[in-house]
């Protein structure tokens, strides 16, 4: 009765299924190839192929476990309790509310002194968390949006984005250093003597790092695709649970506006961050169509009509 | 959340749960027993309201409900503040005596958002007690949790902790307490505290 209120998006849904779905095809076949080659070749291939396995596996381990130290390091925020001012009562003040209804566990809370206005939240799991708002977001936003905001942050640490994004990125990450391996392999192993054998293993790893090299084109732009449909889902998941998508899409105009105009030179460390933004801190270069199949958010007008639409579900006349 | 929910991205709200509230009543029994604390008859229900006309409609119906069940009781109307959070508190005001008709007033409010699909929208529900030296305490049920945690607010933004844990021991097994203490969250200023 009460859920038809809250329905799920279809529509996001089967994209996003459709994305994952893609991803870990083309993983399968990269592995496919790479264990064929391994096979035909007795050797070399399989063995890097190990390497770079372990390698990935290793960064991946890393990266989710100190994902939070890393985030709050790059951002150059510091953690607050309560008790630490006006910016920090207010920020714990709003955070412990959207926790309340949302029945989450409260997170780590930090602030960032800058005038960038923006907001991240990290952390492999919801008892690892962290939110950190900048200075700059908690002086453009009124109460209302910067709750808006908050709980679109709440939601990516509900729905797990840190583990989604980086086990997603597992394969860009193996792709990558098999790129890497193959090159000095080929650098280092392949001079010498010139007899049919290593010729043949020449061509291999020709073979093998351009496979890896459009497997990390290909799995890139999935990437991409999959953190815009994740920040879909967490306007809307957020706005459903403060029930004023309006005061999101306020936030969204205020904070993209101004980081339009912010140039990106100055905002060269905010890259590595970006997946976990509110809105992505540094604009690309090129095309508008380009920067679009590249960027981590969806465009401003695509999330403020995806609110539209919650607007709409729950200004409907009754449950049903 | 479900796997699923998670791979999805998707959030399914949280309903609150709403029985536990009438366990209020016996539990102030024993708190006046043991530490001297009386029901003062008001209280709140705190809940984020949902912009477009369907929610405020379901508000406005909420709102004469309650005007005229305590007008019955001899009562006072029930008074609507927002809060700078942006929540909106209900406060129902009724004698000392009756603590049993505010709970049924506040259960009330539950009911009709629940019925009309808002029920993920609600907060908490508060309810106010005083001792002889007019320290103020407060009862708070959490809905999404369906647990009790008091909060004495002090002058300033403080609050007496110690007076918190006594009266947590005073009532002991009569309120299912929220265990976990990081959810013991302030509601500074709330009406009808």
């Amino acid at each position: 009765m009460a859920r038809s209120r809250y329905a799920p998006d279809r529509g996001l849904t089967t994209r996003m299924t459709a994305t994952m779905f893609l991803l870990g095809l083309v993983f399968v076949a990269f592995i496919a190839l790479i264990i064929g080659i391994g096979a035909a070749t007795h050797g070399s291939t399989a063995f890097i192929a190990l390497i770079a396995v372990v390698l990935g596996g290793g960064m991946l381990i890393g990266s989710l476990f100190y994902s939070d130290k890393i985030a709050l390091a790059t951002a150059g925020a510091r953690e607050v309790s309560p008790n630490d001012g006006e910016y920090a009562a207010r920020l714990h003040g709003t955070i412990d509310r959207i926790c309340a209804l949302a029945d989450m566990p409260k997170p780590r809370v930090a602030i960032a002194d800058t005038d960038m206005p923006n907001a991240f939240a990290t952390g492999r799991n919801a008892d690892h968390a962290v939110v950190c708002a900048t200075t700059g977001l908690m002086r453009k936003l009124d109460n209302a949006e910067l709750e808006g905001v908050l709980a679109h942050e709440m939601s990516h640490v509900a729905h797990r984005d840190v583990q989604v994004m980086t086990i997603a990125s597992f394969l860009a990450i193996i792709a990558g250093l098999m790129i890497r391996l193959a090159f000095y392999s080929e650098l280092f192993g392949g001079g010498g003597r010139r007899d049919s054998n290593n010729q043949n293993a020449a061509i291999v790893m020709l073979v093998v790092m351009a496979a890896s090299i459009v497997v990390y084109a290909v799995s890139f732009l999935l990437i991409r695709l999959l953190s815009r449909y994740r920040e879909l889902a967490a306007d809307r998941s957020g706005a459903l649970l403060t029930g004023q998508p309006s005061a999101l899409k306020a936030a969204l105009i205020k904070v993209t506006g101004d980081i339009g105009r912010i140039p990106s030179r100055d905002l060269r460390t905010a890259e590595s961050l970006n997946a976990f933004y509110f809105a992505p801190a540094m604009s690309l270069q090129g095309g508008a169509s380009l920067s679009k199949l590249f960027s981590t958010h969806p465009s401003l007008e695509r999330r403020l009509e995806e609110l539209d639409k919650v607007q709409r579900q729950l200004s409907q006349a009754g449950p049903r | 959340m479900g796997f699923l929910d998670t791979i999805l991205g998707r959030t399914k709200p949280v309903q609150p749960k709403l029985d536990d509230l009438f366990a209020l009543p016996s539990a102030a029994i024993t708190l006046e027993a043991g530490a001297g604390f009386t029901p003062t008859g008001s209280g709140s229900v705190c809940f984020r309201s949902v912009e477009g006309r369907s929610f405020s409609d379901i508000e406005k119906d909420v709102r004469d409900l309650l005007n005229m069940s305590s007008g019955k009781e001899g009562g006072l109307p029930v008074e609507v503040s927002k809060d700078t959070y942006g929540f909106t508190w209900l406060v129902s005001s009724h004698l000392s005596t009756e603590l049993e008709a505010l709970v049924t007033d506040l259960h009330a409010v539950n009911s009709a958002l629940v019925d009309n699909g808002f029920g993920p929208q609600l907060l908490c529900t508060l309810a106010a007690f005083r001792d002889a030296e007019e320290r103020r305490l407060g009862l708070i049920y959490l809905y999404k949790r369906g647990s009790f945690y008091p909060f004495a607010p002090l002058s300033g933004e403080r609050r007496d902790n110690a007076l918190e844990l006594q009266v947590k021991g005073v009532i002991g097994d009569d309120l299912k307490w929220e265990q976990d203490l990081a959810r013991w969250f302030p509601v500074w200023g709330a009406p009808g505290l």
